[in-house]
């Protein structure tokens, strides 16, 4: 490694900021590419099926017992797709707005990566901090971008211009806008907690005091712990609702809802294009499920092994493992987003709104002043 | 009749009941499929189909018990046909003989358009001769549009032999009483 450190530190951060960029976008594509094919397996599970185990490659697939147990399993299938999604017709109907409806796609997509961007997803690997920006306004940053993600749904909505989109993209931003607050509204108690933006900081203050959802290992049992554990469940709560109305799940996917708008804002797209907002979607989740594990899971620690504090120099399995925890907190967030897809069924529109403006947004200012309270009490 | 629907108490309007009913019953079946490994799902191509009687698959041309084509070329049948998927030449006054005795001509050739044909079932319903009827077959395939077209050699040959109801021979057997009069009464 004598030619890295021949390198000017500027160059170095250059040269390792490219590197995490691409590890991380390469991961997330290949995870957003298998989190489809859980999807579909989850969903096959809960209704009795079996999902898909048909692709079958040539030389994997004579394999004795592994290239059947992949085939079963459906391993091939997220390849088989992303080519199929490739090779099909990318269809252009003749009565769409054309520049929009090129750059919707587009624009669902990026949100969603350049919310990862923020998100420590590991300690530290060598000298790296594992976190492709460490911005001090973390978390402003995320909610900044997160809503221009409404931008593509609406803008295809209104690009398709037709009927369906059209309804898809106006419910999209309507409760797109409507969640966003209740979103917001939900973290400030974890920042009047910890008294930072910063993401690595909240995950640093996780690890001394317990994490933010129940904040009783680490720092003991204390009155103010005790005090806290009912705000952090319900900023919790509140922000896990949201995340499932900001990324467009069920049981809020109003703006695709299959069996009234045919399938939404993206109803007149078709192969690649169709394909970006289905990435899109799933990015989102990534993210979603990311923040969820960063603001109120403890990021990449653990509160027991030591696993709590960045590793010195030298120990590269221990950061290897913090991005495997970190990985693992966060696929465990997919799977439940999944489960509650093919559990509950969707909203109606005005129950969604009245959820939304007349539950979760008085509950969340509820919590920011009892948090305040509680800190204010026992001297923070 | 008036359904009495209960207020909601708030205990349920806090929407927790549903939401530990549908955790229950999605566990259960995940766990279920997980571990017994008894899908409903029925692994087509490995996994033969049944088809229950009255099935309406493709229509075939049938032949008779002495295996003669029973078709007449009457062309009801092509008359009928909703989507016209059914094209008939006629022999003519010229052309080959019926090869059942007795029976005035038969087609000479006789196509069915898989593509075009719906599965109605009418041409069975409309056929005076029993001479189609639809088979249990679903899954037609071809790589060219012209390979759907099945003529009828083709039409005969997957429709078997059916004996039904045997009118000709019946037909027959009073034309040769009718020369050893009187007739049976
Ligand atoms: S089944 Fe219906 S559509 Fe098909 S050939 Fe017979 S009459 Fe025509
Ligand atoms: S199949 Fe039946 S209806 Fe059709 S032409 Fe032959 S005898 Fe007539």
């Amino acid at each position: 490694m004598a030619w890295l450190d021949s390198l000017s530190p500027q160059t170095q951060f250059v040269f390792f900021t490219l590197l995490k960029i691409a590890c991380v976008l390469g991961l997330l594509l290949t995870l957003v590419a298998y989190a489809v094919l859980a999807e579909r397996k989850v969903s096959a599970l809960i209704q009795d099926r079996v999902g898909p185990n048909r692709v079958n490659l040539p030389l994997i697939g004579s394999i004795p017992f592994l290239g059947q147990f992949l085939t079963k399993l459906g391993f091939w299938h997220p390849l088989v797709d992303g080519v199929k999604s490739f090779i099909k017709e990318d269809f252009t109907p003749g009565h769409v707005r054309k520049i929009y409806f090129w750059l919707a796609p587009a624009i669902s997509l990026v949100p969603a990566f350049l919310v990862i961007a923020v998100i420590p997803f590991g300690s530290t690997l060598g000298a790296q901090k594992m976190v492709i920006a460490d911005l001090n306004v973390g978390i402003l940053y995320t909610f900044g971008i997160v809503s221009l993600g409404v931008y593509g749904v609406v803008l295809a909505g209104y690009a398709a211009n037709s009927k369906f989109p059209f309804l898809g993209g106006i419910r999209a931003s309507a409760q797109m806008i409507s969640y966003e607050i209740a979103m917001g509204m939900s973290v400030i108690p974890v920042f009047l907690v910890v008294g930072d933006l910063n993401l690595g900081k909240i995950i640093e203050h996780q690890a001394q005091n317990g994490w933010n959802v129940l904040p009783l290992f680490g720092g003991g049992f204390s009155a103010q712990s005790l005090l806290l554990v009912p705000c952090g469940i319900v900023s919790f709560v509140i922000f896990f609702i949201s995340a499932l109305a900001e990324t467009n799940r069920l049981p809020f996917d109003m703006a695709e809802s299959e069996s009234e708008l045919v399938s939404g804002y993206h109803t007149e797209y078709s192969s690649m294009k169709f394909g970006m907002f289905f990435i899109g979607e799933y990015a989102n989740m990534f993210a979603g499920a990311a923040m969820m594990t960063t603001l109120f899971f403890g990021g990449w620690t653990l509160p027991f092994f030591g696993l709590d504090v960045a590793p010195v120099a030298g120990e590269w399995w221990k950061g290897l493992l913090h991005i495997g925890i970190f990985m693992g907190k966060m696929l465990a967030f997919m799977f439940t987003f999944m489960w509650i897809r093919w559990m509950l069924p969707r909203f109606r529109y005005d129950q969604l709104m009245d959820l939304g403006w007349r539950r979760m947004i008085p509950l969340a200012l509820a919590n920011i002043i009892l948090t305040a309270g509680v800190l204010a009490l026992t001297n923070r | 009749m008036i359904v009495k629907r209960n207020e909601l108490t708030w205990f349920e309007r806090l929407y927790l009941p549903a939401l530990i009913g549908g955790l229950k019953v999605t566990t259960r079946h995940f766990l279920n499929t997980l571990t017994t490994k008894t899908p409903v799902t029925q692994q087509y191509p490995e996994e033969p189909t049944r088809v229950l009687p009255g099935y309406r698959g493709a229509p075939y041309l049938v032949r008779d018990q002495d295996g003669h084509t029973k078709c007449v070329s009457c062309q009801l049948c092509e008359f009928v046909c909703p989507p016209k998927a059914i094209r008939i030449t006629p022999p003519g006054p010229t052309g080959k003989p019926a090869d059942r005795t007795n029976a005035e001509k038969m087609p000479e050739e006789f196509e069915i358009n898989m593509l075009r044909c719906i599965f109605c079932g009418l041409c069975q319903e409309v056929c005076p001769e029993e001479a189609i009827f639809l088979k249990s077959d679903f899954s037609l395939t071809g790589l060219a549009r012209s390979e759907m077209i099945y003529d009828k050699e083709k039409l005969l040959a997957l429709g078997g032999t059916h004996p039904g109801i045997q009118k000709w021979k019946h037909k027959l057997d009073e034309a040769k009483e009718q020369e050893t009069f009187p007739v049976k009464v």
